[in-house]
């Protein structure tokens, strides 16, 4: 089957990105597609590079990393709404070019996309599973 | 495209989280996917379409009047649970009147709010392809 994913809320503060990241793995295991995963609202957290959990806990962005999502053309397909990542101070390379900001923070294995990938995520998918509060 | 149908369904109150505006912008986005779209509205998400918000006093954007927008979207299945808003003491006359112009009607304007029973929603619900919940 072929599953999307939302995830509404950050790391840590809920489990949300937790139980999501548990369900996309099993569901891959179980030889099931993961289409995409989009990050929104404070999910948007999730993309940080610089995320340093203490030695002694799971490290939630790496963790998405780790399950390598992309999609045929080898593109990441943890996606980060645009529009909630910019007003969270969650910005890419280009953005933060495109913004005169000195930094970015988006791990490479996420990209940064608009709303319209949360709604393609629908249409294509079999399932759109959400997770969040 | 596939047409399937898309549900959004709106459960907190226009201020306090993000959650309402955040659920609004990803409706008008999806009007151009050309789905078939309807709204949902339960428990404190009934206040996102109360009439006469205002949120001058912090320094918040009045968002409310953009659901007016959404019949020209061709947006019009709004559903309200009508337990949620008993239990908030309102009635569909405290909503915002959003209409559409129905083409199928020589555009006459119509409602786009249907009060409804949660047991009716909950039908409504598993007949949809894709529910999206904020």
């Amino acid at each position: 089957m072929k599953i999307s994913i939302q995830i509404n809320e950050g790391p840590y503060q809920h489990q949300a990105s937790d139980t999501a990241y548990q369900f996309a793995k099993a569901a891959i295991e179980k030889g099931h597609e993961i289409f995409r995963v989009f990050f929104y609202h404070d999910g948007v957290n999730n993309a940080s590079r610089f995320t340093l959990p203490p030695q002694d806990d799971r490290n939630v962005v790496n963790q998405w990393a780790e399950l390598g999502i992309k999609n045929v053309d080898g593109e990441p397909e943890l996606v980060v709404c645009i529009a909630a990542a910019l007003r969270r101070g969650m910005l890419d390379e280009s953005e933060a070019s495109k913004n005169g900001i000195d930094g970015n923070n988006i791990h490479p294995a996420f990209r940064i996309s608009g709303l319209g990938q949360l709604i393609e995520a629908g249409i294509q998918s079999d399932r759109l599973v959400v997770f969040g509060d | 495209m596939a047409t399937k149908k898309f549900m959004y369904l709106n459960r907190r109150s226009s201020f306090g989280t993000v959650y309402a505006i955040e659920s609004l912008e990803v409706v008008l986005i999806a009007a151009a996917f050309e789905q078939d779209v309807s709204l949902a509205f339960i428990d404190d998400g009934v206040y996102q379409i109360v009439e006469g918000q205002n949120a001058d006093g912090i320094g918040m954007k009045n968002f409310s009047k953009t659901f007016h927008a959404l019949g020209d979207y061709d947006i019009n299945k709004l559903y309200v649970s009508a337990e949620s808003l008993e239990e908030r003491g309102l009635n569909v006359d405290d909503l915002m009147p959003l209409a559409y112009e129905d083409e199928d009607d020589d555009w006459a304007e119509k409602p786009s709010i249907k009060v409804v029973s949660n047991a009716q929603l909950s039908k409504i619900m598993s007949e949809q392809d894709v529910c999206l919940s904020f």
